[in-house]
């Protein structure tokens, strides 16, 4: 009885998933495993290795980029959550804000602002500084992925640090830690579930993601996103950009699997 | 009083002219307090009173508007709450979560880089020392309220503190193993001879544990001294109060030895008062002896009567007045029934800006004291999120 009910009210999930989750998969490896034709091949996976400068390329700038928010986020997390609770909704409204731009939008809005006769360069030469040369670097196509990622690594850290009970820190320091010890000891262990979620948050939209690297690199960095995009938009090559799309997913997985690796028993994240 | 002469020369910690506030609130006011070292001492006071605040401030996480926090005969309110050599049980133990029973007790002797061997020796010595053999590797998760608290006692004194600051440590405990943590956190202080400061605001665990209460309300202490003197000598009416049972009168000191309340007069063992001096007078439910209405000092009606077990809860209206009286004998409702008292029951306080507000029980029922209690948990919960 209890059974059958459990299966009525899943089933129009079940279906969701098989319309929208199974089957695309399907489809995405038959793509990567057939020729034009329609005939089965290894021949889209052998090229892939055409392309190993560019995944190495994407994951390294996605590793940075990571980096880079979980060291700017995880201090303002813990601010966020020492404020009062009126003043926590407010900056978190804050963080949530910029994300209701289109992402497209945000990162045409870096464009203006870093070009050589940008918003910022005359600036600069308005109060006697020479410009710096920012776009079409790798820096700015990293800067482009923190910018846009960051809000996805703030609020699980806050949402784990707003969990962490004071009394444990103080605890802490009660017992002779210094602020670096409590922070290895006692603050990162218990809030690694939000780090292992919101380095997975990051880390995949920016190894994946496309359009930045065009706009902000000026096309000198390439990244596996940008082929995707192409071979599906350009080249029309549609089992070739479904073979790379299968190589991503595979390394997202075997990433996640790891970051999993490390969160062992505690309470599981929000996306895996 | 304390603090001064011969008894200076073993004072570990001094409190000089405490005063700190929150959001324009005054919490303490021009605070002094002297602990001795060794010594089992407790601030008493309900929510609110600024008890945790003071061993906040002890503890270093609370830095005070002005005044000194002296340690050892140096001022200590530069020093950082990880370099004084103090620890605390905190009311809600704050075990950590990711360690096990061992490494929780290790903690600290960790950071101060000991040896593996000596870590164990140590980590053993406190196990044994709580109770808690064989625990070693459990999740402090799966450990009752009562062993957590024993891990929380056993990683406080690991690390060989001078004074253990013990904030509500029973509060979230049942009756019966309160009273078995109070017999036992009284025996390790005594064996371990550091100084435990303990804040309650159960006068009953504070009577039988310390050596010296401190009794405090507003912001300000209103009596030191031994539980004896505490019970027996309140200073006023709200101690009288605060500690057990009070039946507080409005008095006239006629002359020595002589105060007249409730139109009679009595002999008492007071001295010292001006001529028709007003006084509060304080006598406790236990030590007024029931009588034959005629034969009786005074005489009123009983207007309830509770039996508690050991004896008979009365209170009888006399003149206007309740009393609660403690008795074995046994009286009806409606009965009239006379009051004997004996010189030295009375208490005479002087008057105070407590006076007139304890003390009659018109009031009292049992249920109306569940019910201020319950606001008291909530009360102290709201002060916990404040502080």
């Amino acid at each position: 009885m209890k059974n059958r009910t459990y299966n009525t009210i899943s089933s129009p999930y079940a279906l969701w998933c098989a319309i929208f989750i199974v089957a695309p998969l399907v489809i995405v490896a038959f793509y990567a495993l057939t020729d034009k034709t329609g005939n089965f091949t290894f021949e889209n996976i052998k090229h892939l290795s055409m392309y190993t400068d560019t995944i190495a390329r994407s994951i390294y700038f996605g590793i940075i980029a990571t980096v880079v928010c979980l060291l700017i986020s995880y201090p303002l997390a813990y601010i966020f959550s020492k404020t009062k609770v009126s003043t926590q909704t407010i900056l978190v409204m804050l963080v949530m804000v910029p994300m209701w731009m289109n992402f497209l939008l945000r990162t045409y809005a870096i464009m203006v602002l870093f070009e050589d006769t940008g918003i910022i360069n005359n600036f600069l030469q308005k109060i006697g500084l020479s410009p710096i040369h920012m776009i079409n670097t790798a820096g700015a196509v990293i800067f482009g992925m923190v910018y846009n990622y960051l809000p996805f690594m703030i609020l699980p850290l806050y949402t784990s640090m707003t969990k962490l009970d004071n009394k444990l820190i103080e605890a802490a320091y009660d017992l002779g830690a210094t602020g670096f010890q409590t922070l290895r000891d006692v603050m990162i262990p218990l809030t690694k579930s939000g780090i292992v979620t919101g380095i997975t948050m990051v880390f995949v939209p920016s190894v994946s993601t496309f359009y930045i690297s065009q706009k902000l690199g000026g096309g000198k960095y390439t990244l596996i996103g940008d082929v995707i995009e192409m071979q599906f938009q350009t080249a029309y090559n549609y089992n070739l950009g479904a073979a790379i799309s299968l190589l991503l997913m595979v390394l997202i997985l075997v990433c996640i699997a790891v970051m999993n690796k490390f969160e062992d028993t505690e309470e599981r994240g929000m996306l895996v | 009083m304390r603090g001064s002469g011969l008894l200076e020369k073993n004072v570990i910690i001094s409190l000089k002219d405490i005063s700190i506030s929150f959001d324009g609130e005054q919490i303490l006011k021009d605070l002094n307090l002297s602990i001795r070292d060794g010594e089992f001492i407790t601030l008493l006071g309900a929510s609110g009173c600024g008890k945790t605040t003071i061993l906040r401030i002890i503890a270093g996480f609370l830095e005070p508007d002005s005044g000194e926090v002296i340690f050892d005969g140096r001022c200590v309110n530069d020093v950082p709450a990880n370099e004084r050599q103090v620890n605390t049980i905190f009311q809600r133990y704050a075990l950590f979560p990711h360690l096990n029973v061992y490494e929780n007790i290790a903690f600290g002797l960790r950071l101060r880089k000991m040896k593996d061997k000596e870590i164990k020796e140590k980590v053993t010595e406190m196990l044994a020392l709580v109770d808690l053999k064989g625990f070693e590797h459990r999740s402090v998760e799966s450990l009752s309220g009562g062993q957590q608290q024993r891990v929380a006692i056993a990683r406080a004194l690991a690390v060989d503190p001078r004074v253990l600051l013990l904030d509500e440590p029973l509060g979230a405990l049942d009756l019966k193993l309160r009273k078995d943590m109070q017999a036992e956190l009284k025996s390790i202080q005594e064996r371990l001879k550091i100084t435990f400061i303990y804040v309650t605001h159960d006068q009953e665990e504070a009577l039988s544990m310390s050596d010296t209460i401190v009794v405090m309300d507003q912001g300000e202490i209103q009596h030191i001294g031994s539980p004896l003197d505490i019970y027996n000598e309140p200073k006023n009416a709200f101690v009288a109060d605060f500690i057990g049972e009070s039946n507080i009168l409005d008095g006239v000191m006629k002359k020595d030895f002589k105060v007249m309340f409730s139109g009679h007069v009595f002999d008492c063992v007071d001295k010292g008062f001006q001529e028709n001096e007003l006084v509060d007078v304080v006598i406790r439910p236990e030590d007024v002896d029931i009588c034959e209405p005629e034969k009786g000092m005074i005489s009123g009606v009983v207007t309830s009567v509770v039996f508690k077990g050991v004896h008979y809860e009365i209170i009888v209206d006399i003149k206007g007045f309740k009393w609660m009286i403690q008795t074995t004998d046994y009286s009806a409702v409606g009965d009239n029934i006379g009051i004997l008292i004996a010189p030295d029951e009375i208490h005479i306080m002087k008057k105070s800006k407590y006076s007139g507000l304890y003390g009659d029980y018109s009031s009292f029922s049992d249920e109306m004291d569940f019910i201020s209690d319950v606001n008291e948990v909530l009360v102290d919960t709201e002060e916990e999120i404040i502080d």
